[in-house]
């Protein structure tokens, strides 16, 4: 799988740099800014591009205005945004195309690489990565209003998951039940947030969009 | 009369236009003459309370005039009672002082409600207004040297000499008219005179009562030096308040940087330590600590992102106000909307200020109002932004009992913003917040 990055601190570029080779993942290029990252996905077309929020010049929100533009460039590229703080007003934003292969996760995430690399093939392969804390922070909100109100928390729990792009065997693993028992929550969450049958992982971005959504 | 309809369908007398017309003009006319004759009822207090301060000032120095004289009992007893009769009369005048101040200031809220003229209040703040308590000679201090106090005093003895005939002028030539009209044995040249003096009087009633209305703003509005000395006042205060708050808010950080993060770094190069010097001999529980080392990472990181947020979060630096503020919202567990008409963004630090305004209002909804709504509403119009946060819940803030909305006071007043709280029981909870400040356009802030 090949990988473009683009982050402006050296240390980190170089340590991504390594981690990911050492996960068996080809890097095509390094880059330390929102620009030569355009010129980077156009001309390698990679499988994924994983970029930081905070990049040059303005060292604010480039990195995200420098993914979707990228999105924009090459359509359906996966994208996964890194940052030390996220926000559901970013996260939305990446969201709003309604189509996957979008993640955001905070920084720390590459301590566990194991679970850092796994979530850039879940990516890679079009589902969603969005960090717990983006996910925490809904449901702090997402309590008792909406479409989501209709669902049981066992059911809940389940899309939490699945936001963060968890396979239904990981899910099972995770929440202690059968893979039977999670396909059967998420066959419910699609009827309950009214999403027509359609090939599965693409419901499975569509249920954690309209989660984003509110 | 029989009653007409209008097309909307109300019943209206049926009186030909140019008598409504005349109607309204008589109101108005009619209006400025009770006016005029309510500040007259006004002056009377004035000159009784003058009186009383002039009576006031006799006893002492009387007593010490006649004891001064001679020598026998009386004379004697007269001289020991002139000094604690000074002392009596100068705390009786300036209770009276205190009455006339209020009298005073009537008087400006009257002529800014009659004659269209707001005049400011010219006062020195009070001792101990902002906290501590004042004795009662510092209070006398306060009274005495404020040059407002013997304005006001100016004030009464002009009136009472000549400000009334401008107040009751209209009145008393429509009382003429009247006694024109219905006096037994007048000439009919007298009686046309007299009418002719009322019908002055209606005619020229508004101007009189403006006219009155400048006498009194040329007495009692502050002159140029008092509000000088109210200004720097004022902009002392809020710079020391600025100052504390800055230096308190430094101090936290550092407190929750030795506390938090730096701690777990500390416990964390002792967890590595540890492990490398086990990593030989016991490779299992080594990992085991290498595992604990990264999660205190994780925790420091975590706490740094919330020290991060408190002193100025990342959204507000990367978007601004108004996107800032939907983060919020998207935070929160209220539901909130949100509606700005600012693209471009105010200077940083009163951006910062109004962010965290809005950020502890929000807080202060939540705990509260148990509201099911907040409004937030963003404008910068003609060099002031506005922000309205408006919430449905049971009401009853009060800026004089809450700390939260003194402290937003606080934060905003370095910036000359102001916050106006409107909360009846039971709801709903508007506030308003001002702060003027000149907005950069969008171009300069986005590149």
């Amino acid at each position: 799988m090949r990988v473009v990055i683009a982050e402006d601190l050296f240390l980190l570029r170089d340590g991504l740099t390594r981690m990911l080779q050492a996960h068996g993942l080809e890097i095509a290029a390094a880059v330390d800014n929102g620009a030569d990252l355009l010129a980077a996905v156009t001309s390698e077309k990679p499988d994924v591009a994983i970029v930081d929020v905070r990049l040059p010049p303005t060292f604010t929100d480039e990195g995200i205005r420098a993914a979707l533009a990228a999105r924009r460039e090459v359509p359906g590229l996966p994208v996964l945004v890194l940052s030390q703080y996220v926000e559901q007003l970013y996260a939305r934003e990446l969201l709003a195309s309604g189509s996957g292969g979008i993640g955001y996760l905070l920084k720390d995430r590459v301590f566990d690489s194991a679970q850092f690399v796994d979530a850039v093939r879940r990516v890679a392969a079009g589902g969603t990565a969005m960090d717990p804390e983006v996910i925490a922070r809904l449901f702090a909100r997402n309590t008792g209003n909406g479409n989501l109100a209709a669902l049981s928390p066992r059911e809940r729990e389940v899309l939490t998951l699945m936001a963060e792009g968890r396979s239904n065997a990981a899910i099972a693993q995770r929440m202690v039940i059968t893979e039977r028992a999670v396909a059967k929550h998420t066959a419910s969450i699609f009827l309950r947030l009214d999403l027509q049958p359609s090939d599965d992982d693409n419901r499975r971005v569509l249920a954690v969009i309209a989660y984003l959504g509110g | 009369m029989s009653a007409g309809h209008t097309p909307d369908g109300r019943d209206t007398p049926d009186i030909p236009g140019p008598w409504v017309e005349f109607w309204d003009w008589m109101r108005g006319r009619l209006a400025a003459i009770g006016h005029g004759a309510l500040f007259f009822l006004l002056t009377l207090p004035g000159i009784g309370l003058l009186l009383l301060i002039l009576a006031l000032m006799l006893p002492g120095p009387g007593l010490f005039a006649y004891g001064v004289g001679g020598n026998h009992n009386a004379k004697n007893i007269a001289l020991v009672l002139a000094l604690p009769a000074l002392v009596v009369s100068l705390l009786l005048i300036s209770g009276l002082l205190l009455v006339i101040r209020r009298l005073a200031s009537l008087t400006r809220r009257l002529v800014g409600q009659w004659c269209g003229m707001p005049i400011a209040d010219p006062y020195l703040p009070r001792p101990g207004a902002y906290g501590g308590n004042a004795g009662v000679r510092r209070r006398l201090g306060w009274l005495l040297t404020d040059q407002a106090t013997w304005r006001d005093l100016l004030w009464v003895t002009v009136n009472g000499c000549v400000g009334w005939l401008l107040a009751i002028g209209p009145a008393a030539l429509l009382a003429l008219g009247a006694i024109g009209l219905v006096a037994p044995y007048a000439s009919l040249g007298l009686r046309l005179l007299l009418i002719g003096a009322a019908a002055f009087g209606l005619w020229t009633a508004p101007w009189l009562l403006r006219g009155y209305g400048v006498f009194a703003r040329s007495m009692l509005a502050p002159t140029q030096q008092a509000e000088l000395a109210l200004r720097v006042r004022q902009l002392s205060q809020t710079r020391t308040e600025a100052l504390d708050t800055g230096a308190a808010e430094i101090r936290r950080i550092e407190r929750d940087l030795h506390d938090g993060a730096q701690a777990r770094l500390v416990a964390m190069g002792m967890t590595l330590d540890a492990a490398g010097q086990i990593i030989d001999t016991n490779p299992a529980a080594a990992r085991a600590l290498l595992v604990e080392a990264r999660d205190a990472s994780v925790k420091a990181l975590a706490e740094l992102r919330d020290l991060v947020r408190g002193i100025h979060p990342p959204v507000l630096a990367d978007r601004g106000l108004a996107d800032a503020i939907q983060a919020l919202a998207l935070d929160s567990p209220m539901r909130i909307q949100l509606a700005s008409d600012a693209d471009g963004r105010p200077p940083a630090p009163v951006e910062s200020a109004a962010y965290f305004a809005v950020s502890e209002l929000l807080a202060n909804v939540s705990k509260h109002a148990e509201a099911r709504q907040t409004w937030i509403d963003i404008r910068h119009t003609d060099g002031m932004l506005r922000i309205g946060v408006t919430d449905n819940g049971h009401g009853g803030a009060d800026p004089a009992r809450g700390s939260g909305l003194r402290g937003i006071e606080r934060r905003l007043a370095p910036f000359d913003g102001v916050l106006a709280v409107s909360s009846p029981p039971g709801g709903p909870t508007a506030i308003t917040m001002e702060i003027p400040c000149a907005w950069s356009s969008p171009k300069t802030s986005s590149c």
